[in-house]
C-alpha cells in the first residue's frame, strides 16, 4: 500500500503549486484571446465576420485530439507498467477531451450553416470527429461498468488504444479523401496559409485552451487521488 | 523477458496490426468515403440517372446563367480538366460565385447534372480583405490560386 501511494503523494506535492499558476494563465490568456478574437482580428476576405468562430472551433478541435493522445499515452503507461497514477490521468482527461470535442462539433456546425449551407454532412472529417466523441463516451462508460476499478482501467485502456487509429484518420481525412471540410491551414507543409493577424489570436486561444486543460486535469487528478485514498482507508477498516 | 516487457511488445504489435487492418479497410472503402466526385470521374464513369451522387469542383468562370423571373440557375462545375453542366433551382449559399469551390448533390440525366442541393466549399486560406485585394493587384493572387488548385482538393481526383 505504501509503495502504491508514494508516487501519488510526490505528484501531489509537485503539482499543487501549479494549480493557481494554470488558473491565472487561463484567465489572462482567455481574456487576451477573446479580446483579439472580437476586436483586433480582421474579418476574412471570403467569410466576413463569421470567421471569428474559428478562434473557438479550431482550438477545441485541436484539444479534442490532444486530450485523446494524452489519454492514450497515459492509458498505455497504466496498462504496461501498472502505473496507477497514469490510469488516473487517463480517467481524468476523458471528460475534458469529450467536452472539447463536443464544443468543436457544435461550433463547426454553427459555422457550417452560414458558410457551406448546411449544419452537418457525413464527410470524412466530420464523421471521424464524431467517432472521436463516441470513443470518449465509450471509454467513460466502459471504465465505470466494472465494480473493480483495476479491471475498468484495463478494459478501457484497451479501448482507448484501439481508438488511437482514429487520430491520424481525423488529421489526414481532408488530404486522403474529398471532403466538404477544407484542408489544414496551420499545421501543414509549406507553412500556415492564414494571415498573421488571424494566426496570433488563434495561437493565443489555443494556449488558453491548453492551460485550461492542464488546470482542470490537475484538479481532477487530485480529486481522483483523494477518492482512491478514501477507498483504501475504507477497505482497511472493513478488513480490520 | 519481464512481464512488463511482454505487455509492451504485445501492445506495440497489436497496434501495428490494427493500423495495417485500418489502412486496408479504408483503402477498400475509398469509393464510399469520398464526399463528392470530380467532373473527370463523372465524365469517365458515366453514372446512370438512378444513382444519386455529389459532384464537386470549381464553378467555371463565366458559366453562371440565372434565369430571369425564377430561381433557376445554370452553371458548369470544373476540375480544370473536364467540366459538367449543372441545373439547380433553389437558394444558393452566400459563398457561391464563379471560381468558388462547390459541391452539388443530385443525379446526372443526359449529360446534365440535375442538382437538388448546392453546398459551398471554401479553401484553407484566411486573410483580411485588404490583403486579398493587395494580392490581386500585384498579380500574386492568380499564382496563389493556381498553386492551390494544383495541390488542392478539387483537382485531386481529376489528376489521377
Amino acid at each position: 500500500m505504501f509503495n502504491r501511494f508514494a508516487n501519488p503523494n510526490r505528484f501531489l506535492r509537485l503539482s499543487r503549486p501549479l494549480v493557481p499558476v494554470m488558473a491565472w494563465a487561463t484567465v489572462l490568456l482567455m481574456a487576451a484571446g477573446l479580446y483579439m478574437t472580437f476586436f483586433t482580428a480582421p474579418a476574412d476576405y471570403q467569410q466576413g465576420q463569421s470567421v471569428r468562430i474559428m478562434y473557438v472551433h479550431v482550438p477545441s478541435a485541436w484539444m479534442g485530439l490532444f486530450c485523446y493522445v494524452g489519454m492514450a499515452v497515459a492509458a498505455a503507461v497504466g496498462l504496461i507498467w501498472r502505473h496507477s497514477l497514469a490510469d488516473l490521468v487517463a480517467k481524468a482527461t476523458a471528460p475534458i477531451g469529450a467536452a472539447f470535442t463536443f464544443l468543436s462539433l457544435v461550433t463547426g456546425s454553427l459555422w457550417g450553416k452560414p458558410m457551406w449551407g448546411t449544419y452537418w454532412v457525413w464527410d470524412a472529417r466530420l464523421t471521424s470527429m464524431l467517432v472521436l466523441l463516441f470513443l470518449y463516451l465509450g471509454y467513460m462508460a466502459l471504465q465505470n461498468a466494472f465494480d473493480d476499478p483495476e479491471r475498468g482501467f484495463k478494459a478501457s485502456a484497451i479501448l482507448v488504444l484501439v481508438g488511437v487509429i482514429n487520430v491520424p484518420i481525423i488529421k489526414f481525412s481532408v488530404d486522403w479523401w474529398n471532403t466538404l471540410h477544407q484542408p489544414a491551414s496551420v499545421i501543414k507543409a509549406g507553412g500556415p496559409s492564414i494571415h498573421p493577424s488571424m494566426l496570433w489570436p488563434l495561437l493565443v486561444m489555443s494556449l488558453a485552451f491548453t492551460t485550461y486543460y492542464v488546470w482542470v486535469l490537475l484538479l481532477r487528478v487530485h480529486a481522483e487521488i483523494a477518492a482512491s485514498k478514501i477507498r483504501a482507508l475504507r477497505m482497511r477498516q472493513a478488513s480490520a | 523477458m519481464k512481464r512488463k516487457h511482454k505487455r509492451l511488445t504485445f501492445v506495440v504489435i497489436a497496434l501495428l496490426l490494427l493500423a495495417g487492418a485500418a489502412a486496408l479497410v479504408l483503402t477498400a472503402f475509398e469509393e464510399n468515403i469520398v464526399f463528392f466526385h470530380s467532373p473527370t470521374d463523372v465524365v469517365t464513369k458515366h453514372p446512370g440517372p438512378d444513382r444519386r451522387l455529389r459532384l464537386g469542383g470549381l464553378v467555371e468562370e463565366g458559366s453562371v446563367e440565372k434565369e430571369a423571373g425564377s430561381a433557376m440557375v445554370r452553371f458548369r462545375i470544373t476540375d480544370l480538366a473536364n467540366s459538367v453542366p449543372v441545373v439547380y433551382q433553389g437558394i444558393l449559399p452566400d459563398l457561391f460565385r464563379e471560381g468558388q469551390g462547390v459541391v452539388a448533390e443530385g443525379r446526372l440525366r443526359d449529360g446534365v447534372f440535375q442538382a437538388d442541393g448546392v453546398l459551398a466549399k471554401h479553401d484553407e486560406n484566411y486573410m483580411p480583405p485588404e490583403v486579398a485585394d493587395a494580392l490581386k493587384q500585384s498579380g500574386k493572387w492568380d499564382e496563389m490560386s493556381e498553386t492551390m488548385k494544383r495541390q488542392g482538393h478539387v483537382t485531386k481526383d481529376g489528376a489521377k
